[in-house]
């Protein structure tokens, strides 16, 4: 399988050898062309955004005015702060020129003559290495002023990197904007959209590294050549980071569309000491868990994570087997947000700690079935009523997680229900057992 | 005593200061380097980033209490970073947590009389396929487990 975010050629992080591999091609191709030309072959290819939400990359550049009389922007998103996520230190460790190319593509589409990479402050290691990657490509003429001579074009763009400081909000776009402008990560209410009043009011472009990575191939090798690569709704590869209870846990790149239990089992070599699975977390914690009976066909792409009730969100993968204790898992994950909580908005702020001290109090064996209904009402009372979608992000787990393993929960507030295979709610391949067996 | 930034960190505060179209937005990586020079963040430093980026302290003071990785408190030689969420929870890393907070007698953000070791539980630092992880100033281990984690901390000097 053709590998696009991350080839498989030794030392394609150094300049000589991506050169000699093509490098630099599709921007000096890209500079023949007119950018509304480059923006309908991105927006033809499908190609669909890899931070969290899928939106449609092309149809996001065409939002970007045409005139204006202030300068546009693009911020490029390596906040990579959600949990089970690893997969952009990996574009920054191995294939930084390619990351660099799509965004002076990207740039000199929507008419950004600045770009920002904002990298979670925790990477230095790749902080480093990215600007190291950045220097070459300046001294080399492919950034900077000097681009022009390369290319033999009019346009120019610089490239620089905002290094985050801890706060996991800050990979919300809006909220990243408000920190690469030296305040304090806030989200801001939208709309109004960045592409109108982005970085210091002016149109900006916010897109994940990985989805900026895809798009010197998609310039190179045509966007037909691309929407044919995977699901056909959400076409080309992945970076799927899989972790947890997993024999070989780590980052593989694959058509998306690729089953979920195929990652499981083939790419990660299943589940140590043959278990079963309980529970799989299919694109980071923001995202609705899923229930071991739930995988059989269930293939990591957009539309058929969310026909199977979760979502792709960063395509992190997180397995658990049948002797996860998931209260623990859960109240870990509304630890999570409520520390996250930027608390601006009462639901989210009040919210993330009532559920954090409601779980809290069911681990200490003094909750109650109430208790439970409490926890899928306090979400449900967040969903939707928040400025930015971090309160999503920490509603789904607690309510799709308790709704999905209600017998498990009940357990654990005491009621007194027999079950006779220690693990029920789990299980592949036809062993399972359904759930309204298990409620029964 | 009165902050200065060194010459050559005055060089860097104007490297950075060109990133932007205004001061202010430097104010991030300003906070870093006055962070390296002194360790922690005080109040004189804040004034002082506030004097050479000519912005108001309590724009300073906003940001750096803002986020988790400046600290307003000295931290140990060696700042010992455990993630704890869930890829690292489900592969052990609440045994090790709780075993190197029985090893330093510390609870998490505090620091050893020497001053050598600080504890900090941290959240998903994105390592989470080479689970459990903890870092130790800027550096990552990965794939570990109690043993090769106390190897680690016996080995800082
Ligand atoms: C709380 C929160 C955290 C987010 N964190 C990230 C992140 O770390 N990286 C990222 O690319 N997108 C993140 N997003 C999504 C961004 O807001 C934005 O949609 C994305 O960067 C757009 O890029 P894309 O269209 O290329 O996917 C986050 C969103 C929310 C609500
Ligand atoms: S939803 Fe939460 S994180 Fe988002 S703006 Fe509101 S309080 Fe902040
Ligand atoms: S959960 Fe520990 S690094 Fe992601």
């Amino acid at each position: 399988m053709e590998k696009i975010v991350l080839p498989e050629i030794q030392n394609y992080n150094q300049i000589d050898v991506y050169l000699a591999n093509g490098g630099f091609e599709s921007a000096r191709k890209a500079f023949t062309q007119t950018t509304d030309d480059i923006i309908d072959q991105v927006k033809k290819s499908g190609l669909r955004g890899r931070g969290g939400a899928a939106f449609s990359c092309g149809l996001k550049w065409s939002f970007m005015p045409k005139t204006t009389d202030k300068p546009k922007y693009l911020c490029i998103n390596g906040d990579e702060s959600e949990p089970g996520s690893f997969k952009d230190r990996q574009i920054f460790e191995d294939n930084p020129f390619q990351l660099i190319e799509g965004a002076i593509i990207t740039c000199y589409a929507i008419g950004a003559r600045v770009a920002y990479l904002y990298i979670r402050g925790e990477y230095h290691k790749w902080i480093k290495l990215m600007q190291s990657a950045i220097d070459e490509a300046y001294s080399r003429g492919f950034l900077g002023a000097k681009m022009k001579e390369t290319f033999s074009t009019d346009f120019s763009c610089e490239l620089y990197i905002h290094k985050g400081a801890g706060a996991y909000i800050c990979g919300e776009e809006s909220s990243l904007m408000n920190s690469i402008m030296g305040l304090r990560g806030y989200p801001r209410v939208k709309p109004p959209f960045p592409a109108q009043n982005g970085l210091w009011g002016c149109p900006t472009t916010i897109n994940n590294v990985e989805t900026i990575t895809n798009i010197p191939a998609i310039i190179k090798n045509g966007w037909e050549w691309f929407s044919k690569i995977g699901a056909p709704k959400h076409p080309g590869t992945i970076l799927f980071g899989i972790s947890g209870h997993v024999n070989k846990p780590g980052l593989y790149e694959l058509p998306s569309g690729t089953l979920l239990t195929d990652i499981i089992f083939n790419y990660a070599d299943g589940i140590p000491g043959n278990k079963k699975i309980k529970c799989v977390i299919p694109g980071g914690t923001s995202m609705p868990p899923l229930r071991g009976d739930q995988l059989e066909g269930v293939r990591m792409d957009a539309e058929s994570l969310k026909a199977a009730g979760s979502s792709i969100g960063t395509g992190g993968i997180m397995v658990m087997d049948e002797d996860t204790n998931l209260l623990k898992v859960l109240l870990r994950i509304a630890h999570f947000y409520h520390h996250e909580s930027c608390g601006q908005c009462t639901p989210c702020r009040e919210g993330t700690g009532w559920m954090e001290k409601t779980l809290h109090r069911i681990d200490e064996g003094k909750g109650s079935s109430a208790d439970l209904d409490l926890l899928i009402s306090v979400a449900n009372n967040i969903e939707g009523n928040t400025i930015c979608a971090l309160g999503e992000a920490a509603a789904w787990p607690v309510k799709f997680m308790i709704e999905r393993f209600r017998d498990e929960f009940e357990k654990h507030v005491g009621k007194d229900i027999s079950i006779p295979v220690p693990n029920k709610v789990h299980s592949m391949r036809g062993t399972a057992v359904p759930l309204e067996d298990i409620q029964k | 005593m009165k902050f200065q930034f060194t010459e050559e960190n005055l060089n860097r505060i104007e490297a950075a200061k060109r990133k932007y179209p205004n001061p202010l937005a430097a104010v991030m990586d300003t906070i870093y380097i006055a962070q390296e020079q002194n360790g922690y963040i005080t109040d004189e430093v804040m004034e002082e980033i506030a004097n050479v980026l000519s912005i108001d302290k309590v724009n300073v003071l906003s940001v750096v209490t803002f986020y988790t990785m400046y600290h307003t408190k000295p931290v140990g030689k060696y700042h010992i970073q455990v993630c704890t969420n869930v890829s690292c929870m489900l592969r052990g890393a609440y045994d090790i947590w709780e075993g190197v907070r029985e090893k330093f007698d510390l609870d998490n953000m505090h620091v050893t009389q020497d001053g050598k070791f600080s504890l900090e539980e941290v959240e998903c630092m994105g390592a989470c396929g080479y689970a459990p992880m903890i870092a130790v100033n800027e550096d990552f281990f990965e794939n570990l487990n109690k043993e090769k984690v106390f190897e680690i901390l016996d080995s800082l000097k």
